[in-house]
């Protein structure tokens, strides 16, 4: 009898250990995740943790301090270079591992190891955008230069000299509930981390659905649909700035009107999909204003990025001081150096441009080997890379990915959608091309003055960026900084023929006539990724621009005087609407109030009698966003649905611009419709349904602007770890307005600099300094940046190694 | 007594054991110290289940009150949709508490196989 109780006993233990040990039956393998020594509860950072430690390692050539403040902030002095980056690594890999492991994952296409198939598509995609292949180009620059070379491989050592403490147990939760482990770092994954980055700033395009676009409206009608030039830009370079003749002239193929300009529907048959592209309002603000109009007599340099708002932050910030250096500011986890910041003597800070560097080519493979494709009246021979996706759970899925003469062939009928049977793209990016980015942080982070800083540029190709200057010996400067290809007339609008050489890019546009500026008359620059030049520049220049921020920005500081900190403040927060200023007086002109009723009188006021700001508690902000969306699909819907277009149609300053020009603009009609309808019926029909929209928002509180936008951080992961987002944030902004903070993108980086004969700064990022979410360093500054508020940060200079504001200690040792 | 000492005794071994193996060392622990504390079967399950009730307990709400329960907070959303840590702690309690009884119940049966005495 006994027997039978021990078989059975023995049996529900084995089981049970089992189930409890294995992912299959319950979503995680809930032994290990639970138990106290070795799961979650390991990662619940005591409150009163200290950051106190002795470490030895043999990598390090001199010993090294990190003194870490109040907020987690690390300030590395250090006696050699080598020692800082192995020192940003380890602190990097400490703090924030399981993210840059996550981001370079996501690089190379290989987020189906980690959770399995769901990602393929993702995978596919990025193979196909060929991001490890521009990786792999990057990092043979950064190898064969000395300076870079020692600074990445340091930085790894770092890193892996963290991994190589690490137990299981101590892992960031993110490993525990994915039910994985870190792989070593390497030199390839910084570079796929540069890349990721660069894909997301550099990597937008609309070929496709302009290509699609072609075949049904003509050029001549999209020249005015997507029109290069706006009525209302305010360039990055002041209006009226000449530029010098062109230096290089690229030749338009024989073939342009004939091949190119034609609409041609084979290249994009059938439904269009397309792969992932980057959020097209990944930008930014930054300006800097000149002594002659700060109280203080100093320069004040302010920058903003706009990304996708996350948790872990995409930023850590950090002080390193080295003999060669004294750079503070923010750092991506997974690359060396400090991004954006300043030194001992200048502050900069990026803006993307917005310029279009990533061209689609159609290519006629011989057969569906795509071993050879149609070039030059000949078969050329296309060099295969078979991509191996492993799969979580699942045997390997195996893609081939042809490398052209352009580059790789993103499209074709086996992806992203096999009912899309157009012809195969090969994608022609800048981001392909050999460069050594790292270059430019070296010697940015090194920078003296206004020539330290010219010359640090050379080294950016991509992804291109306004990079904004200020020095402490007062000049101010910006460049818009990046190699461009020099395109004929509408080169790379639409995709282009791939099978002569007449159709690749001939040039890039020399770097000297990039537009820039310095000391400008008015005493300040700036940029919000609008277009770089008015039409005196003389180069083609397509881009995914911006317009009404770089308006409100200009306007504000031209009308500033005697400015401080605080008043950019203020600016970097402002929610006035530009984009609402100029609709708001066409949208009521057209108004018909005899046909209103109940709610509608109400709304109607509250338009009229909007402070056109953004703010967090006004429900106008709510009402105009949904009343111009309701507009712009009754104005486009129809043609673009016939064109077979879901996701793209003209930018909404585009829209009123054309409205305000000519009330008898065409597409206003419906073409469904029998009748014609004006310009007073679309405006009145899409007030009625906004009514509707509002009423209903009303009725479940989400009318107010704060309520409705509901900012976000979302975790990395997104929707499957809600807890760990930080949702419901009342702030204001939104799209067009400086202040550019969206339901889940936007400032990811306040910063303003004075620079003073000491050094001011006053910086916030949303999120915190620790990746861990069971830290209270997680998430520390979220609601400082929601308010609107900064924390002055504490440089730190030698000999201030007994400050109060140090808290925590870590002594890195040789050894 | 013997009851209390074998208590204690999984609970020690237990928490010694995990410092440097994995989670299912609590098992090996409670089944083998029925092999050298002799008890009735249903005691030995009773003080591996309690033992591991505490220790898992225990810890769990004492490294999550140092956290301010922070992460048990979150943890408990995510886990079992549930905003309260107290539930997550006790659902970790329970399962070491299930995996330890039933593995000094074995332990204990298979003791009292061998030596046919109870």
């Amino acid at each position: 009898m006994r027997v039978v109780f021990f078989c059975i006993s023995l049996l529900v233990t084995a089981l049970l250990i089992f189930a409890l040990g294995t992912a299959t039956w319950a979503p995680l393998a809930l032994g290990n995740f639970l138990s106290p020594q070795h799961g979650i509860w390991q990662n619940a950072e005591p409150a009163k943790q200290s950051f106190d430690a002795e470490l030895n390692f043999p990598d390090l050539k001199g010993n090294a301090t990190v003194y870490i403040d109040e907020r987690l902030v690390p300030h590395i002095i250090a006696d050699n270079d080598e020692d800082a980056y192995f020192i940003q690594g380890y602190l990097h890999a400490k703090f924030r591992l399981w993210q840059m492991e996550f981001q370079t994952y996501a690089a190379a296409g290989r987020i189906s190891e980690i959770v399995g198939d769901v990602a393929l598509d993702y995978d596919r995609a990025a193979r196909r955008k060929g991001i490890t292949y521009a990786a792999e180009n990057l990092l043979k620059e950064i190898e064969a230069n000395p300076i870079t070379k020692a600074e990445v491989d340091n930085y790894t050592a770092g890193v892996n000299a963290y991994i190589a403490t690490i137990t299981e147990s101590r892992l960031p939760v993110e490993y525990k509930l994915l039910g994985y482990v870190p792989e070593k770092w390497n030199n390839l994954k910084t570079a796929l981390f540069v890349k990721q980055m660069t894909e997301t700033l550099a990597g937008f395009e609309d070929d496709l659905p302009m290509t699609k676009a072609l075949a049904y409206f003509g050029d001549a009608k999209l020249r005015l649909l997507f029109p290069q030039i706006a009525d209302s830009l305010d360039p990055v370079i002041p209006k009226g700035t000449i530029y010098p003749e062109a230096s290089v002239h690229p030749i338009p193929p024989a073939s342009k009107d004939s091949l190119y300009i034609q609409p041609d529907t084979t290249i994009v048959q059938g439904k269009l999909k397309e792969i992932e592209k980057p959020n097209p309002a990944n930008g930014s603000n930054n300006w800097a204003v000149s002594g002659s109009k700060t109280q203080s007599g100093a320069p004040i340099l302010c920058n903003d990025p706009h990304l996708n708002l996350t948790l872990p932050s995409i930023w850590y910030e950090i002080q390193m001081i080295t003999p060669s250096m004294n750079a503070y500011g923010v750092s991506f986890p997974g690359a060396p150096g400090v991004i954006i910041g300043f030194n001992d003597s200048i502050a900069f800070g990026f803006t993307s441009s917005e310029r279009d560097v990533k061209d689609y080519y159609a290519i006629q493979f011989k057969d569906e080997t795509k071993t050879q494709y149609r070039f030059n009246n000949d078969w050329k021979n296309a060099d295969l890379r078979i991509e191996e996706i492993k799969i979580k759970g699942k045997p390997s899925v195996y893609d081939t990915v042809a490398y052209t003469v352009f580059g790789p062939v993103t499209y074709d009928n086996s992806f992203p959608a096999s009912a899309m049977p157009g012809k195969a793209l090969a994608a022609r990016w800048k981001a392909h091309d050999p460069s050594n980015e790292l270059l430019l942080w070296h010697y940015l982070d090194r920078a003296k003055n206004y020539e330290d800083y010219e010359n640090a540029l050379q080294y950016f190709t991509c992804p291109a960026h306004n990079v904004a200057f200020a020095s402490k010996s007062g000049d101010i400067a910006i460049w818009q900084q990046g190699t461009f290809p020099a395109r004929w007339n509408r080169q790379g609008v639409y995709v282009m023929p791939g099978e002569d050489s007449s159709y690749m890019w001939q040039t890039f546009i020399p770097r000297s006539e990039n537009p820039h500026i310095l000391n400008p008359a008015r005493g300040f620059i700036s940029s919000a990724n609008q277009r770089p030049a008015d039409s005196a520049y003389h180069y083609f220049i397509p881009g995914e621009y911006d317009l009404y921020r770089g308006i409100e920005v200009n306007r504000r500081l031209a009308a500033m005087n005697n400015i401080t900190p605080q008043d950019m403040m203020k600016l970097q927060n402002d929610n006035y609407n530009v984009f609402a200023e100029t609709a708001r007086p066409l949208l009521l002109k057209y108004i018909n109030q005899s046909s209103l009723e109940g709610t509608a009188f109400k709304y109607l006021d509250t338009i009229q009698n909007w402070s056109l700001k953004n703010d967090v508690n006004l429900i106008a902000p709510t009402f105009f966003t949904l009343w111009f969306n309701n507009l712009e699909k009754q104005i486009w819907d129809d043609e673009f649905e016939k064109a077979g277009i879901d996701k793209m149609h003209p930018s909404q300053p585009t829209l009123i611009e054309a409205l305000l020009r000519d009330s008898a603009f065409s597409f206003i009609d419906n073409i469904n419709t029998p009748q014609t309808e004006t310009i007073a019926d679309v405006i009145n029909a899409s007030f009625i349904q906004t009514v509707a929209n509002a009423d209903s928002l009303a009725a479940i509180n989400k009318l107010s602007w704060g309520a409705y936008k509901n900012t976000t951080i979302y975790h990395l992961l997104k929707a499957k770890v809600m807890p760990f987002a930080r949702t419901g944030l009342m702030i204001g902004g939104g799209k067009h307005v400086v202040n550019a903070t969206q339901h889940d993108h936007g400032p990811s980086w306040r910063m303003i600099v004075h620079l003073t004969k000491e050094t001011e700064a006053y910086v916030v990022y949303p999120g915190g300094q620790s990746g861990n979410p069971g830290s209270p360093y997680y998430d520390s500054f979220v609601d400082k940046w929601a308010a609107g508020e900064y924390y002055k940060a504490w440089i730190m200079k030698k000999g201030e190694e007994g400050s109060d504001r140090l808290v925590w200690k870590m002594i890195f040792k040789k050894g | 007594m013997k009851f209390i000492v074998s208590l204690v005794l999984i609970a020690l071994l237990s928490f010694a054991f995990s410092l440097y193996l994995p989670w299912w060392s609590i098992a090996v622990v409670s089944f083998g110290v029925p092999l050298v504390i002799w008890q009735k079967p249903y005691l030995d399950f009773i003080a591996g289940f309690f033992a591991l009730l505490l220790l898992w307990g225990g810890l769990a709400w004492y490294i999550s009150a140092s956290n301010n329960h922070l992460l048990a907070e979150k943890m408990a959303v995510l886990v079992i949709n549930k905003n309260n840590p107290f539930t997550l702690i006790t659902i970790t309690a329970f399962i070491g508490a299930l995996v330890a009884g039933f593995s000094a119940f074995t332990g204990s049966l298979l003791r009292s196989i061998i030596w046919k005495k109870a």
